[in-house]
């Protein structure tokens, strides 16, 4: 009885006022589709950055003369390094045949030696603190030389340059990218309430009146609160289906040909859709009580 | 409880007579039979000096009130006040017996549908057809879809707007707007209706149906305070008269005039030998000011 009051009171004046609520109704349609497009592009961007940052490497190099022992006690200390994620061997044979498929004229010359020596290739936990890592590994001396940590390593690298460069770069992605999603979110949140507070305000009369008569706030407030669900639901819906003809017809043609659009790391469809509906719907419901609060206090 | 015709059926209003005694008039303390009683309220706005100034009278049940004074002498605060609109700086202001400063703001809606309130600018939902927007005040209450679609065209048909039951606001001519304003006012069968200018916005011809309008719902027992400039209409229906200047109250005469005037000897005498008059309104079940005061 109550419901079906507030429901009849919402279309009515979704009818009656049908300006101001297309307005609403446009203004999360707008923020809903630009979020939707974007959320993606971020996600595809970050994924893609942590991707070549997951691809620094530390190659701790052994002595020529190491024996399996050595290796797998140089193994085992790499391992248990809190900084470290993972460890790979390659062995002198192996790191042969991948360098002499590569390269094989040159790898000819050499004929029958293997100048190549075994290789623990070490993934740290963080990509960051790469440097801090290769230092600790071979520690420069008093005297400007280095040594290994441990007499079995011989020498220890991360190609250095490159390493920052990237560092670097994918930071400033990710930041980036971030900061324009959050300054985007916020953006949205700031146009949808302010047009609900727009069409509430043209309504402050009204709630006056309302309230002259006798009804309590409660009475007032869920038709409005409601509203704000009903527009903020249309509005949202409209969004997830204009997205939703943008990815069969734009993005998904597409995917086989760029792997940013594949990245796995993207939010899936339906999780994005919930996201959005929900977020239009909360904002614009929470826009119409806050705005309304004012005018309740007659 | 139905307000028939018969109860409605309207007086010539220049033969009625004054309906109060003035031994009544004197103020007891939280007097119920007082529908409206002020001691010496105050009300100041930041830009002006007074609103309200040290007003105190009483208007018993029943009564029909007119209050005169010129723009910004303090009608419309006055008004405010009585609604809960506006709280006074001073002073108390006791309604049916009960003050009003007492009631909680949670408790003021249920103390507004205890009044009738009618403005010059009608103060209608313009979103609402004329049927919904007296609806609208029954629907506040909570009271049924069905019992509401029986009363409202009952009291539509009794202001004379039976056949404009679906129209909106916009659709109607001035003195329309306000009729349904009352309607609105009067459907709930307020004990008290209180009317600020309303037919301030409103020819005389038509002013003069509105003030029928509020006379017949008087007779049936519902205290009335009309706040006016209409000096004609004052003069025509020789009510009580509760004159304000600059927030004071300046003269307060049993059927008076809109201008001040000397009641003759011979007048008063004739007022005083009239029998008391018999309570205008009965203890009525929906007369229920006294829930507004309940937690
Ligand atoms: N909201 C307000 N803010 C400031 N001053 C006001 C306000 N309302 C009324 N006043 C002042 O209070 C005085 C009384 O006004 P009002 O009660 O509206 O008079 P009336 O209804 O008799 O014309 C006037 O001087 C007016 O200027
Ligand atoms: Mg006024």
């Amino acid at each position: 009885m109550r419901l079906g009051f507030c429901i009849r009171e919402a279309l009515r004046s979704l009818r009656r006022n049908a300006v101001p609520s297309f307005a609403a109704l446009a203004s999360v349609l707008v923020t809903l589709l630009v979020l939707g497009v974007f959320i993606p592009i971020v996600q595809a961007t970050t994924g893609a950055a942590n991707d070549v940052r997951g691809k620094v490497l530390v190659n701790v190099y052994l002595q020529d003369d190491a024996t399996p022992a050595d290796v797998t006690r140089v193994r085992a200390a790499l391992v248990a390094d809190p900084q470290v994620r993972s460890v790979e061997f390659v062995s002198k044979e192996a790191a042969l045949r991948r360098e002499s498929e590569q390269n094989p004229d040159a790898y000819k010359l050499l004929g029958g030696t293997n100048p190549l020596p075994d290789t623990l290739r070490v993934t740290p936990k963080n990509p960051d603190n790469v440097l801090a890592l290769v230092t600790k590994l071979a520690p420069t001396q008093g005297d400007g030389g280095v040594t290994g940590a441990d007499p079995a390593i011989e020498s220890v690298r991360s190609s250095k340059d490159d390493t920052e460069k990237i560092l670097t770069a994918t930071k400033v992605v990710k930041y980036t990218t971030g900061l324009l999603a959050l300054l985007l979110i916020v953006a949205s949140i700031l146009l949808i309430s302010n047009t609900v507070r727009l069409s509430v305000f043209a309504r402050r009369r009204e709630v006056q009146v309302m309230k002259l008569v006798g009804a309590t706030d409660g009475f007032i407030r869920w038709p409005f609160v409601l509203e704000g669900i009903l527009l903020g639901a249309m509005g949202a819906t409209l969004a997830v289906l204009l997205l939703g003809v943008i990815k069969v017809a734009l993005i998904d043609p597409l995917v086989s040909d760029f792997a940013l659009l594949a990245a796995p790391q993207t939010i899936g469809f339906g999780m994005l859709v919930g996201v959005l509906f929900l977020a239009g719907v909360v904002v614009s419901a929470c826009g119409s009580a806050l705005s309304l609060r004012r005018f309740l206090n007659v | 409880m139905a307000a028939t015709e018969h109860e409605l059926r309207l007086r010539d209003t220049r033969s009625a007579q004054p309906q109060l005694d003035p031994r009544m008039l004197a103020v007891r303390p939280g007097d119920p039979a007082n529908a409206i009683e002020l001691r010496n309220v105050s009300r100041t706005y930041d830009t002006s000096k007074a609103g309200l100034n040290e007003a105190s009278f009483a208007v018993r049940r029943g009564e029909f009130v007119f209050l005169v004074g010129q723009t910004g002498s303090g009608k419309s605060t006055l008004m405010r006040l009585l609604i809960k609109e506006l709280e006074p700086d001073s002073g108390s202001i006791l309604v049916a017996g009960r003050d009003i400063g007492e009631l909680r703001r949670k408790q003021i809606p249920f103390y507004r549908r205890n009044l009738g309130v009618v403005f010059q600018d009608f103060k209608l939902l313009p979103n609402r057809t004329v049927h919904d927007n007296v609806a609208y005040a029954l629907q506040v209450t909570g009271m049924g879809r069905r019992e509401i679609r029986s009363k409202v065209p009952d009291i539509l048909r009794l202001t004379g707007l039976a056949t404009k039951l679906h129209h909106y606001p916009d659709q109607l001519s001035g003195g329309e707007q306000q009729r349904v304003a009352i309607a609105r006012a009067f459907v709930n069968h307020p004990p008290l209706l209180l009317a600020d200018e309303p037919t301030g916005n409103l020819d005389p011809e038509t002013s003069i149906g509105i003030m029928q309008l509020l006379y017949r719902i008087n007779r049936t027992g519902t205290t009335v305070l009309v706040a006016t400039h209409d000096a004609d209409m004052v003069d025509r229906m020789r009510r009580r008269v509760i004159e304000l200047e600059r927030g004071r109250i300046i003269r307060d005469e049993l059927a008076g005039r809109y201008a001040p005037s000397d009641v003759s000897t011979a007048e008063f005498g004739a007022l005083l030998s009239e029998p008391a008059p018999a309570p205008q309104r009965a203890p009525d079940p929906a007369d229920d000011f006294d829930q507004a005061f309940v937690d």
